[in-house]
């Protein structure tokens, strides 16, 4: 007996510390200059936490456990090593959906167990299920959406009434689940509902919005986790996952900030890629140039801030436009790195890419701390953003994005603007910037002109 | 046992202690962070382990068995795609580690 109790004591003094570790992680993972030790604590705090489990005591299936874990663990290593940096969000949301479903799991074997956990374990275990199958599913979707295996938005007439109506459904199930402690069947019905329901709600939302979705889901799943973890009287767990869910809130709610909409908006509205029709009557037309003209403005320019947007991730343009940069710093012309609170496809995805090509994090600067230097820039060169430089935002009240922050390119003495086509942007919504007496199109792939425009420079 | 109020108390100082964990983070450190908190949930696994650990039917095993593979998966994934982003974080002029 008294073996039990010092193993027990020792398990949680394990989970005790394992917390410590996530929370200081955490924290020093929110500055740059200790960043790189903060994931090093938590994984320390991962590690210990799930040693220490082997030894929980009633335990059995050592066997099976450790196959799982290595299955699990070989495939995410693998793969976390050999995505790109590019295909980042989709991968968080894979690995989080993986996180949701295991929270599902954990309460389906709870649940199907038929335990008697009392009212508030049973309400707690459901309600993490629910979460956690919703965060699986929807997540699964937000990975493929990304990934561009499915490119079509399904959007039916009544879409939200229907979801409500799963929703309602469920949790009618969840109930019955949790009055009668009974019946297999009605808790496969719980599940799959869940699963569905966790679908129905991310199909309708546009790729320009998933981002915000991946976020709330990763927060949803730190919930499901938290509960399980009341379920199974786990201290580590309920910490952890309530730290995730609450900082996962925050999260979403600046990222959501950041784009000038409210979270309910992005999940309802469905506005993330419906062409909006707007842009009627600009004036002017858009001019096209030639990368050794824009070579020689940068070359003799005084100040250049260059603007990046999702474009110059999917051209894979990040180490031409930093030699780019280099280049012209060379040469004593002050370059700077603007970048969008949501540029690329999630808050801080463009200083990840421009950080891979080995960009100084001290010249690259937020919306709010460059927006001010635009008007004494000579260059500002735009490439591959689009909606995050149009100016619609500031002066047009009839359009879509109109309050949502966005850089000041248009107030540069010359704009750049690198695009492959005349394409809109994610939003397709009509860019007046393009529009303007000051800006020039150099149309083609990022990565191919910024090499033209390196070998423009370079001849001079 | 964690029950009622306690349960209710350490629920509420969590959720203060994420939300001020992550309140004054710059946005350039936002994909990461999103990253770096996505591998702490896969704190999942723990209990993961422990529900199959005291799985006993073939469904339960089953059940048990893939939840511990897709913990596994997410702590492992998470941790590795963090430390990768994070690695690359270095000023003008520190050196690269």
């Amino acid at each position: 007996m008294s073996d039990a109790i010092s193993v027990r004591g020792l398990i949680e003094a394990s989970y005790f510390i394992a917390a410590i570790l996530f929370i200081f992680g955490l924290k020093r993972m929110s500055s740059p200059v200790t960043a790189r030790g903060g994931i090093l604590w938590a994984g320390a705090g991962m590690v210990v936490a799930t040693l220490i489990t082997f030894l929980y005591p009633g335990m059995g299936n050592y066997g099976l456990m450790t196959v799982a874990i290595a299955i699990g663990g070989v495939l995410a290593w693998i793969s976390g090593k050999r995505v790109a940096m590019t295909d980042m969000p989709q991968m968080i949301a894979l690995y989080n959906g993986m996180g949701g479903g295991a929270a599902a799991a954990i309460a389906a074997v709870e649940l199907f167990s038929g335990a008697d956990h009392g009212l508030t374990f049973s309400v707690l275990a459901v309600l993490g299920g629910l979460i956690g199958a919703v965060s699986f599913s929807g997540s699964l979707v937000a990975f493929a959406k990304l990934q561009g295996l499915m490119k079509k938005t399904v959007r039916f007439r009544g879409q939200q009434v229907f979801n409500v109506v799963l929703l309602a459904v469920t949790l009618v199930a969840a109930g019955v689940i949790v009055v009668q402690h009974t019946g297999a069947n009605v808790v496969t019905v719980f599940f799959l509902l869940a699963l569905v329901l966790g679908v129905t709600m991310t199909l309708p939302i546009g790729g320009a919005d998933m981002p915000v979705v991946i976020s709330l889901y990763n927060a949803l799943t730190g919930l499901a986790v938290a509960f399980e973890g009341f379920v199974l009287q786990n201290a580590a767990m309920i910490i952890a996952g309530t730290v995730v869910g609450a900082a996962g809130t925050l999260l979403t709610q600046l990222m959501a900030k950041a784009m000038n909409r409210s979270l309910g908006n992005v999940l309802f509205s469905g506005f993330g890629d419906t062409a909006v029709a707007s842009g009627e009557g600009i004036e002017g037309s858009m001019k096209p140039i030639e990368a050794s003209d824009v070579g020689v403005m940068m070359a003799f320019a005084n100040k250049v801030l260059i603007v990046p947007g999702y474009g110059m991730a999917v051209a894979q343009a990040q180490h031409k436009v930093w030699e780019l940069a280099q280049l012209l710093r060379e040469r004593g012309v002050d370059v700077k790195f603007a970048i969008h609170p949501v540029a690329g496809r999630m808050p801080g995805h463009m200083n990840v890419l421009l950080a891979e090509a080995g960009v100084p994090y001290d010249i690259i600067y937020d919306e709010n701390e460059i927006n001010a230097e635009f008007a004494n820039a000579d260059v500002a060169l735009i490439i591959g953003a689009n909606d995050v430089v149009n100016p619609s935002a500031r002066n047009d009240p009839s359009s879509p994005i109109y309050g949502m922050p966005i850089l000041n390119a248009d107030k540069a003495k010359n704009v750049i603007v690198i695009k492959r086509g005349q394409g809109t942007g994610f939003s397709g919504i009509e860019n007046t910037l393009f529009f303007l007496e000051q800006t020039r199109m150099l149309y083609g792939d990022g990565q191919a002109m910024a090499a033209e425009l390196i070998q423009s420079i370079k001849a001079l | 046992m964690i029950d009622g109020f306690i349960a209710l108390y350490i629920f509420m100082l969590a959720a203060f202690v994420g939300h001020e964990v992550i309140g004054r983070v710059p946005v350039i450190l936002h994909t990461p962070l999103m990253s770096g908190s996505n591998f702490v949930h896969g704190i999942v696994l723990v209990g993961a382990m422990v529900a199959l650990g005291r799985a006993h039917t073939g469904l339960e095993l089953t059940i048990g068995f893939i939840g511990v593979v897709l913990a596994a998966g997410n702590a492992v994934g998470g941790y590795v795609v963090t430390e990768r982003m994070l690695e690359m974080f270095k000023s003008s002029k520190g050196d690269r580690k």
